[in-house]
C-alpha cells in the first residue's frame, strides 16, 4: 500500500503547480475567459507542448501512458487554478472515446491533431429530455448508401462554440434508452445542416445548444462499431467524472485555503474573526470535507488503475462525496468571506460557480447515489 | 500509487481469520451475535486466549512483548477481528496505562506491571474525568498530597468504565496547585483499587446500564513509587497517549462490519412483508454511510501509509475520531430506523446470558438497537468531545 506518487507523477504535478503560480494568476484567467474563444489559444498549445494533452494516451498514440491516478494530478492542479483552457472537452472526453473505439485511420486523423493542439474537439454527450441518463439518445442516424444521416439536437455541448470535431452519440437502433443501438459518429462543425448556437456557461466557460438537421456522415466517420458506441461513452464519461471530481478537490482545497487566510486577516469587533469558535469550527469542517473527498479521490484514481471490481462503485461514492462536500465548502468559503464573498471581483466567487456547475456535470450528487443504492452495496 | 496488500499481507489476513474461526473461544462470539454482553469472566478468557496466541498488544514494542506488526497488519487484525463479529480489546490496560508505564516509568514499574497487562492477570481503568473536570480536564481536583514515602490521595473520579471489575485505576491527581499553568501541577499515579477508602458507586446510562461508575477517594493511601514518570508531568503523558490512540477512535473495521450486516438484513423479508432493500429513501441512507464509512477507511489507509514510511501521522489523521464516532452514531440510527416497532421492547432479561432473546420478540439485532443507538450517544462525548476536537483541529492543524 503506497499513496505517494512516484517520480513521473511528482514532476507533471510540479510542472503543472508552476505553471499555475508563475503564469495564471486569477486576473489573468479572467482575462482569457472573457476574451475569444473563451480561452487563450497560446496556452492551449503551451499545454500540448508540454505534453500535458498526452496524458491519458498510450505510447503507442502517440501518449504519456498516463492512467487514473495522472488525470487525478493534472486534474486536481488545473482546478486549484481555475483554468479554463478546455482540457476536459479534448483530452478527456474525446481523447476517451477515441482511445478507445477510433480506428488507426480516425486516431491518426483525430487523436494526432488533437493532442499537438491543432483540432479542437468535445462529445456531445447531453440531450434535453435525458437529464444524466447517458444512454437516453433520441438524436437518430439512418443509413443512406455509403453515408448516415443525423438528426437531432444536443445541448450544454462544452467547448461546442470553438469545435472543430465533435463526437455525436446518435441511435441507429433499439429505443430511446438501450444502451445497445448507440453509434458515435465524428463529425465536423462545418458539415452542412449542423448549427452551433454557442454561450458562456456562469462558471466561466464555454459551451453550446447543438442542431442537426440531415447532416450526411460518411461511414468512415463511425467510431467503433455500428450500434456499439455505449461502452466507449460510458468510460469517456467515467473518466470525466474521475477529472472533474478531482478539479472539484483542487477547487475545494483553495478555497479552504483562502477561508483561512482571510478569517486570520479580516478584523471585526477589534479581534481577527478567526478568532470566534463558530467560525473555527465551520473551518474545520471545510478542512474535514476536503481531506475525506481526497481520501476517496485516492480510492478512486487506484481502484480504476487496477481495474478493480470496486471501480464503478468508486466513480459514484466518489463523485457524490464532491457534489456535496464541494457544495458546502463553496457555500461555507463565501459565507465567511461575508460581503466580499458576493462580488464578481473576488475569485473565491468563481472557485465556488465552478464547483456548483461540476456538481452538475455527469450526474449530480442524488444521482450518484440513487446508482449506489440500488446495486449491492459493500 | 496503490493499494494492493502484499503476498505477506494476505498470509498474514488469512492466518488472523483462521484464528478467529478456530481457535478464538466460539461460545463467546455466539453471545456476541445473539446480542448477550459477556460477563467478567468471559472477557478474562478471550483476552487471555489472544494473549497465548501471542497478540495481545499490537500496540507495544516487541521488547515489552508487542506484536511488531506493521500498521498494515494492525489493520488486517482489527479488519478481521471486527469481521469475526468478535469484541474489541478492553483499551486501559495494553491501549493505556501500558504504553504511558513502559515510555515513562521506572524499570521496577515496567517489571511489576507490563506482564500482568498483558496476560490480562489485572483489570485496569481510567480516571480522568471529575464532576467539574470534563471537557476541561485541566481543571481536576483529586489531590495527592506527599506524605514521606507515600501520597495521600483524596477526591473523586467519574465517567469510570468498568471500574466495578477493575483490580487497578490510573489517575490523573493534582500535586501541586501553586502552579502558572493549570497543566502543570498534574501527576499520573497508579492506585490498588483494593484497599481501605476506595469506594465505587455505579452510574446507570440511558440504556439502563451500569457502564461507568463514579469512584471516591477517602484518605487513600499510595507509596510513591506509584507514581509514574516525574511530579507534575502528568498531564504531558496523558497527551502523548491520546495522540497514539487516534487511529483506534476511526472504528472502521466495526462499521464495515455493521453496514454489511445492514444490507443484508435489508435484503430480509420477514413473513412475506416488504423488504427494506425496497425503500429508496432508507437505502439512499445506507448508501451514503457507505461512502463516508471509506472515506474514513482510506483516511485511516493514508494515515497508515505514512506511519509506515516512518513519517509522523499527518494533519488528515486528526479528523479519525470525528468522522469516526459521527459514523457509528449514524449507523446506529439507521438499526434503529430497520427495527421498526421491534426497536422498542425494553427486554432487561435479555442480558441474562442465554437468554433466549429471538424466541420473545424477534431477532436479537432488532432488540438491541434502540438500546445500542441510546448508549452510543456517548462516543461524540468521551474521549475530548467532538467539539473538543475541532477545537484541536483549528488550533494545531489550521492554525486558527
Amino acid at each position: 500500500m503506497d499513496f505517494e506518487l512516484n517520480e513521473i507523477q511528482a514532476m507533471l504535478a510540479d510542472s503543472i503547480e508552476k505553471f499555475v503560480v508563475n503564469d495564471y494568476d486569477f486576473e489573468t484567467r479572467q482575462k482569457y475567459a472573457s476574451s475569444e474563444p473563451g480561452y487563450s489559444k497560446d496556452v492551449w498549445q503551451t499545454f500540448a507542448e508540454l505534453g500535458w494533452t498526452a496524458v491519458p494516451f498510450s505510447e503507442d498514440d502517440g501518449g504519456f501512458d498516463g492512467g487514473p491516478v495522472e488525470m487525478m494530478v493534472v486534474m486536481e492542479r488545473l482546478g486549484r487554478g481555475l483554468v479554463v483552457e478546455p482540457y476536459l472537452a479534448n483530452v478527456v472526453l474525446a481523447g476517451g472515446v477515441l482511445r478507445r473505439a477510433a480506428s488507426d485511420a480516425q486516431k491518426a486523423d483525430w487523436l494526432q491533431s488533437m493532442i499537438a493542439g491543432e483540432l479542437q474537439t468535445t462529445v456531445a454527450f447531453v440531450e434535453r429530455q435525458a437529464r444524466y441518463e447517458v444512454n437516453d439518445v433520441s438524436t437518430a442516424a439512418t443509413k443512406d448508401g455509403d453515408s448516415w444521416v443525423l438528426n437531432g439536437a444536443k445541448g450544454y455541448v462544452l467547448n461546442g462554440d470553438t469545435a472543430q470535431l465533435m463526437i455525436i452519440p446518435a441511435r441507429t437502433s433499439g429505443d430511446q434508452s438501450d444502451r445497445n443501438g448507440i453509434t458515435l459518429f465524428g463529425v465536423t462543425t462545418d458539415s452542412e445542416g449542423v448549427s452551433v448556437r454557442g454561450y458562456e456557461t456562469v462558471d466561466g466557460l464555454r459551451a453550446a445548444e447543438v442542431s442537426l438537421r440531415n447532416v450526411s456522415i460518411s461511414a468512415d466517420n463511425v467510431i467503433g462499431e455500428v450500434g456499439e458506441g455505449y461502452a466507449a461513452l460510458e468510460g469517456a464519461i467515467s473518466d470525466a467524472t474521475l477529472a472533474v471530481s478531482a478539479e472539484a478537490i483542487g477547487i475545494m482545497t483553495v478555497l479552504t485555503e483562502k477561508t483561512i487566510e482571510y478569517a486570520k486577516s479580516r478584523v471585526q469587533f477589534g479581534v481577527p474573526i478567526s478568532s470566534f469558535q463558530a467560525l473555527q469550527h465551520r473551518m474545520v469542517e471545510m478542512y474535514t470535507a476536503c481531506e475525506q473527498s481526497r481520501s476517496l479521490m485516492m480510492w478512486a484514481a487506484m481502484t480504476i488503475a487496477d481495474d478493480n471490481e470496486e471501480s464503478t462503485r468508486a466513480v459514484h461514492s466518489l463523485k457524490y462525496q464532491v457534489g456535496v462536500a464541494g457544495t458546502r465548502v463553496g457555500e461555507e468559503a463565501v459565507q465567511i468571506h461575508g460581503g466580499m464573498g458576493v462580488t464578481w471581483d473576488l475569485d473565491v466567487a468563481h472557485y465556488f460557480k465552478r464547483l456548483t456547475a461540476i456538481n452538475v456535470l455527469f450526474g449530480n450528487a442524488d444521482w450518484h447515489l440513487d446508482q449506489l443504492s440500488t446495486e449491492s452495496g459493500s | 500509487m496503490n493499494v494492493t496488500f502484499s503476498a505477506e499481507d494476505l498470509e498474514f489476513r488469512d492466518e488472523v481469520r483462521k484464528y478467529f474461526e478456530t481457535e478464538f473461544p466460539q461460545d463467546i462470539l455466539d453471545k456476541r451475535n445473539r446480542g448477550i454482553p459477556l460477563p467478567r469472566e468471559d472477557v478474562v478468557r478471550w483476552h487471555k486466549n489472544i494473549y497465548e496466541k501471542g497478540w495481545a498488544a499490537a500496540n507495544w514494542p516487541t521488547e515489552y512483548g508487542g506484536t511488531g506488526w506493521t500498521p498494515v497488519q494492525k489493520y488486517i487484525f482489527a479488519d478481521e477481528q471486527a469481521r469475526a463479529n468478535a469484541p474489541v480489546f478492553l483499551t486501559f490496560g495494553v491501549g493505556m496505562v501500558g504504553p504511558v508505564i513502559y515510555t515513562y516509568g521506572s524499570e521496577e514499574q515496567k517489571r511489576r506491571f507490563l506482564p500482568d497487562i498483558l496476560e490480562f492477570n489485572t483489570w485496569w481503568c481510567q480516571g480522568y474525568s471529575e464532576s467539574g473536570a470534563g471537557s476541561d480536564l485541566a481543571s481536576l481536583k483529586t489531590r495527592a498530597d506527599l506524605n514521606g514515602d507515600h501520597y495521600v490521595i483524596n477526591g473523586s473520579k467519574t465517567w469510570n468504565t468498568l471500574g466495578q471489575y477493575a483490580d487497578w485505576i490510573f489517575c490523573l491527581v493534582r500535586t501541586n496547585t501553586d502552579v502558572a499553568r493549570r497543566q502543570e501541577g498534574i501527576s499520573f499515579v497508579l492506585i490498588d483499587m483494593k484497599q481501605p477508602g476506595v469506594t465505587i458507586k455505579p452510574i446507570v446510562l440511558l440504556d439502563g446500564e451500569h457502564e461507568v461508575n463514579e469512584i471516591f477517594f477517602d484518605n487513600v493511601k499510595i507509596p510513591v513509587d506509584n507514581l509514574v514518570g516525574e511530579e507534575g508531568k502528568g498531564w504531558t503523558y496523558g497527551k502523548v497517549l491520546l495522540q497514539h490512540e487516534r487511529t483506534a477512535a476511526a472504528h472502521v473495521a466495526r462499521s464495515k462490519y455493521n453496514l454489511r450486516r445492514l444490507r443484508t438484513l435489508a435484503g430480509e423479508s420477514i413473513d412475506g412483508g416488504a423488504r427494506l432493500a425496497d425503500d429508496k429513501i432508507f437505502m439512499r441512507k445506507v448508501a451514503a454511510a457507505e461512502i463516508e464509512l471509506k472515506a474514513l477507511e482510506y483516511t485511516e489507509l493514508r494515515t497508515l501509509a505514512s506511519i509506515s514510511s516512518g513519517k509522523a501521522p499527518g494533519p488528515e489523521s486528526s479528523i479519525l475520531k470525528i468522522a469516526g464516532t459521527d459514523l457509528i452514531q449514524r449507523i446506529d440510527s439507521l438499526y434503529l430506523e430497520a427495527s421498526g416497532y421491534y426497536a422498542l421492547p425494553y427486554v432487561r432479561d435479555q442480558y441474562v446470558p442465554d437468554f433466549p432473546a429471538a424466541d420473545y420478540v424477534g431477532e436479537g439485532t432488532e432488540t438491541t438497537s434502540a438500546l445500542s443507538y441510546f448508549n452510543n450517544r456517548k462516543h461524540t462525548i468521551f474521549a475530548g468531545s467532538n467539539e473538543i476536537q475541532k477545537n484541536i483541529i483549528a488550533k494545531h492543524v489550521l492554525g486558527l
